[in-house]
Order: structure tokens, then sequence, then C-alpha cells
């Protein structure tokens, strides 16, 4: 840190230069004691000690560190991870999907099919996710066999496989929380656009598909990219239909091991991890979506440090336009 | 005798208990320009709306080029059309709002290719020819690029203008098309519109730019509280208007 302030001003030429006798001197840079802001230094040192203290609890804990580093990229524990990822995101997919046909027809100006959905969102939403899993999981106690006349036919058990039980699980409840994302997003679009869209001869489902729904999607990504963080993370419930996603698989070998906690830092790690690289890819896909609503889209954080090293060698480089 | 563009016969309009349009009567030739003026509330945008049937009519016959308009006619009964049927008869009437309406996730080309790629299924390549014919016809072939949020409103409006003419319609709907505009910037709009008007495009134009009324309308109308109060070439009209309504509309408009 450097507490001198007599740096010739900005501007001022470098070597000597003829100046007049009678310029002005330039003028003396203020010579102050800076404002001490005691409460930073003191809630650093707190947090500080704080961490310590924690660090120090858990490094005298009955813990194998070294067991969380053994097993972190144990096979079992990598494919659940995998498992964890591939439910997830084809959860959100088909929830996504079903979740836009439900705020469709949520909006729709037939009242049977408004009301369907009201439905439908009424009981997946009202009804805990836990519980919506142990009823799909529990499906062959009522229908022992699934029969579609002329079409399919087979015991439930097989249909009903654990994964199978975990995507209808999770994707169906997540459709009534996406319906309601979606319906505010294309409430959101001002009228106007769609009688334009109507103007032009655009159908009813031509102006939804290419003019209503693009422009809400500003609206609605936003909190499907927390829907599907949460997504990550409610997965793990599908432990209770027997799907062998991360928290099943790093389980079965915490207790056969003895090592439950230490896999339970295996679980969260991995868990932190992939919630942390999706909200990177959301902050891009916001991005995106943003375009035509800003004049100028915001520097992303490596754009900016491009922009930082640039200015080093003395190019100038401003916003990129959307 | 040639078919009217638009005709309308004792056409009403009700918003619930409101009663907007109280029998409206007029009727627009092929390549007139057709200007509407009249007070704030008295149903020019209703009318103008009722025409590409963005709203219903209540009572009455609207029919644009010999066409009845959301319906069909068999015999003496009336058949309401389906949603795509409306949708083939308003691709020949093109529509300009007050407030542009741009879709605002495509760039003012794209605004203009949209309609008749999705509409007409015409290919990229000979929307995009058109496209920019239609915004170089409107001094914009610069901006071709641009999102409508990096355009002025004037620039935005006569975006909306080339929009609506990609269809290649027969009737042009103005709604105000100047009123959002700041002053500098409505002479653009209005020399596209002048232009269209040489090239004889068949225009109703809802304004309150009464110099433009003067000279480019062939007709005009003044409407109040729902009814056609007067009507007549603009030049009578706004010089020499001939009920008190419109007199005292204009003493302060003028
Ligand atoms: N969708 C609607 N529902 C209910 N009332 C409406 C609706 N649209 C218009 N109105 C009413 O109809 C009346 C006429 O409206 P309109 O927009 O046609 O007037 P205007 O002559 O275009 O006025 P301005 O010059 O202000 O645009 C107004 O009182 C308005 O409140
Ligand atoms: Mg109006």
């Amino acid at each position: 840190m450097t507490d001198k302030f007599d740096r010739t001003p900005a501007g001022s030429p470098a070597g000597p230069v003829s100046v007049s006798k009678g310029a002005t001197p330039a003028p003396e840079n203020i010579k102050a004691i800076p404002v001490r802001h005691v409460g930073r230094w003191i809630s650093g040192v707190v947090v500080i000690g704080l961490l310590v203290a924690l660090g120090y609890a858990f490094s005298q804990g009955n813990i194998q560190w070294h067991a969380v580093g053994d097993k972190l990229f144990d096979k079992n524990v990598v494919a659940g991870a995998g498992r964890t990822l591939l439910i997830s995101v084809l959860a959100m997919v088909l929830g996504v999907i079903l979740g836009v046909v439900l705020a469709v027809m949520r909006l729709s100006k037939n009242p049977v099919t408004s009301w369907v959905a009201w439905l439908y969102i009424w009981f997946f939403r009202g009804t805990p996710v836990y519980v919506q899993l142990l009823l799909w999981f529990n499906l062959a106690l009522i229908f022992p066999v699934l029969n579609i006349p002329f079409i399919y036919k087979d015991e439930m058990t097989d249909v009903m496989t654990p994964f199978m039980c975990a995507l209808l699980g999770l994707a169906l409840n997540e459709a009534a929380y996406m319906a309601e994302i979606c319906r505010a997003g294309i409430q959101s679009v001002d009228e106007g656009q769609t009688e334009a869209s109507h103007a032009l001869g655009m159908t009813q489902g031509k102006t939804m598909r290419r003019v209503v729904l693009p422009q809400a999607l500003r609206v609605i990504i936003p909190p499907t990219g927390n829907e599907f963080i949460n997504m990550l993370k409610t997965s793990s419930l599908v432990y209770a239909v027997t799907y062998n996603e991360l928290l099943r698989s790093t389980s079965q070998i915490g207790s056969t091991s003895y090592a439950v906690m230490e896999m339970l830092f295996v679980a969260s790690i991995w868990y932190i991890v992939m919630t942390s690289v999706f909200s990177v890819g959301q902050y891009y896909l916001e991005r995106r979506f943003a375009r035509g609503s800003l004049r100028s889209l915001p520097l992303t954080p490596w754009q900016r440090v491009k922009v930082n090293l640039a200015a080093f060698g003395n190019r100038p480089s401003g916003g990129v336009s959307a | 005798m040639t078919t009217p563009m638009v005709k309308a016969e004792g056409v009403h309009k009700s918003f619930g208990a409101a009663h907007i349009l109280k029998g409206i009567d007029l009727e627009v030739a092929p390549r007139e320009v057709f200007c509407l003026i009249g007070p704030s509330g008295s149903g020019k945008s209703t009318f103008l709306r009722c025409i590409n049937h963005l709203e219903k009519i209540n009572a009455g016959r609207l029919s644009v080029d010999g066409e009845l308009v959301g319906y069909r006619q068999k015999g003496d009964k009336l058949y309401e059309l389906k949603d795509s049927e409306v949708a083939l008869q308003r691709r020949d009437i093109g529509m300009v709002f007050q407030r542009f309406n741009l879709f605002p996730h495509m760039t003012a080309i794209e605004n203009v290719m949209e309609a008749p790629i999705q509409v007409k299924g015409e290919t990229k390549a000979v929307a995009r020819a058109r496209a920019e014919k239609l915004l170089d016809r409107v001094g914009l072939s610069d901006k071709a690029g641009n999102y409508p949020t990096q355009l002025s409103g004037g620039q935005q409006q006569r975006v909306a203008i080339a929009r609506a003419l990609a269809m290649e319609p027969k009737l042009m709907l103005f709604d105000e098309p100047t009123s959002a505009l700041d002053p500098e910037l409505v002479g653009d709009v209005l020399d596209v519109m002048r232009g269209l008007a040489e090239d004889g495009m068949t225009m109703i134009v809802v304004t309150h730019e009464m110099g433009f009324a003067r000279e480019v309308g062939d007709a005009l109308v003044f409407m109040d509280d729902g009814v056609v109060v007067e009507s007549g070439h603009p030049r009578d009209v706004l010089t020499d208007p001939q009920h008190d309504r419109t007199k005292s509309f204009l003493s302060k408009v003028l």
C-alpha cells in the first residue's frame, strides 16, 4: 500500500516543457486520513475466527478424510452422479414440455381444457413430490396389469421400473410448477404483439409459437433455471423408489464401509459442483434470451477479462451489441 | 360499378354494456385514401379493428372487397368463420398500430420477413429479397440488422409499415401511426404513407394530422360518439364543416 499522493496530475506532459513562469502551480493533492472502517475489520476477524473453529472441529471429529478423497471418483459414485444428472435433465425436459402445454391449455378459451389444466396443477402442486413418487412406486398394488386395449399389455411392475417411477414422479410434479411459470411468462407479453401477429394473418398456433413464446421465454427462463437446480437436489428423493442415483449409491457405500458421514460429504461435493456448473450455464442462457430487450448486452465475466487485458495494450473496446 | 374495398352497413359494436359503435355506414373505394377523424373515445380504433376482425361486430354488415368479414353467408344464414379462415382474410389487410408493435425479438428485416414465410410459406431467400426492397423503400436499408429497441420511434413505425406491406395487402389500415412520435419524426412516416397513396394503395387512416388529411386524403369522415357525423372531401369538411360538433372539434385541433 502506498500513502504517497505526489504523482504528477494525469495528462501533464512527462518531459520538461517550457511553461510560462506565471502559470499556476499544480494544486497540491489533499492529504487526509481516510475513514477507518472499524466494523469491516471486526466482522472480518469474527468470520475468520468462526471458520477456523469450524475447521478445527471437523479436523478433530471422527472423520476419515482420506475416504472422501478415495471415494469421490469411485465408479459407483460417478455412475450415481450420472444417473442424477440423467433423471434431472429428462424430468426437466418432460416437465417443461408438459408445462408449456398445460399453460396454453390453462389460458385457452375452451373451458374444458382450461379446467383440466387447472385440476392437474391443483393436484400436483397440492401433494408432496415424495408422496407422488411413492404413489407411482406402489401403482402395482391397485393395477397389477397395465392394459391399454389393443395397444399394450404388461405387468405393472415391469413397466414401473425404478427409473420410470423416478421420471414420472419428478416430471409430472415439475410440469405443474412449470405450467404456472409459463403462464406468467405468456401473460407478460404485450397484447399488441398478438394483435400485430393476427393482423398479419398468422393463426393462433403460429402466433403462440413464433411471437408469444419466444418473448415469454425471457420471463420463463430465470425461474426455470432455479427449478432445474432445485430438480438436481429434489432428485435425491427418488432414493425412495430405489433408483440408484447419487445419494443412493453413496449411501450404499457409506453403510457397507461405515463411512456414513464421509459419503454424505462426497454426495454434497457432487451436488454442489453440478448446481454450480448449471448456474453458470443459466447466466449465459439468460443473456442469450435478453436479445432485443436491451440495446446492448452487458459483458460476460470472460469478456470483461478480455477487455481488461486489451486495455493493457491500450486498445479501446466497448460493449458488444445485442 | 366497382365493388367498394370496404363497405360498412349499420355496424354496431358493444363491449359489455358500453355501446361504442352505433350504426356506422360508409364506403371506401379502391385506391382511395380514406381519413377518419374524431375526438378520443369516439370509436375510431374500434371501427378499424372491426375491419380486420380483431373485434367482432354485434350488428350490421361489414365487407372487404365484397367478402363479409368474419362470416360466410349461405342463403340467409351467417356462419362464423374458423380461426384459420379469419387468418386467411387478414392476409390481404395490412395494419399499422399507434405503438408500432414490432416483434422485439426479431431484427428489422426478420420482422418484415416473418409473415410471408409463416403465412404464405415463402422461402427465406424470396422473403429476404422482398424485405430488402421494402426496407429500402421506407429508407431503412442500413438498419436491417437492428433490433426494434435500437431504432427510433419513427424508424420503428416505418419498419412496421414495411412489415405490413410484405404481405402485399390490398388494403392498409393506419391507426394514428404518428401520434406516438416526436414531432420531428412524423414527417418521415407521413412521406412513406404519401408514397403509398401515390402508388394507388387503398388506405384507411385514423389521424390527427389534418395537414396530411387535406393534402393526401380523398375522403374524410368525422366520427363522434360512435356515429358518422359528417363526411365528404377533406378540403370541404376541414374548411367548411356543416355540423356544430365537427366545427367545435376542428376548432380545437386546427
Ligand atoms: N376491449 C375493450 N373493452 C372495453 N372497452 C373498450 C375496449 N376497446 C375500446 N373500448 C372503449 O371503446 C371506446 C372507444 O375506443 P376507441 O379506442 O375506439 O376510441 P378512439 O376513437 O380510437 O380514441 P383515441 O383517439 O383515443 O384512440 C372507449 O371508451 C374505450 O374505452
Ligand atoms: Mg384509437
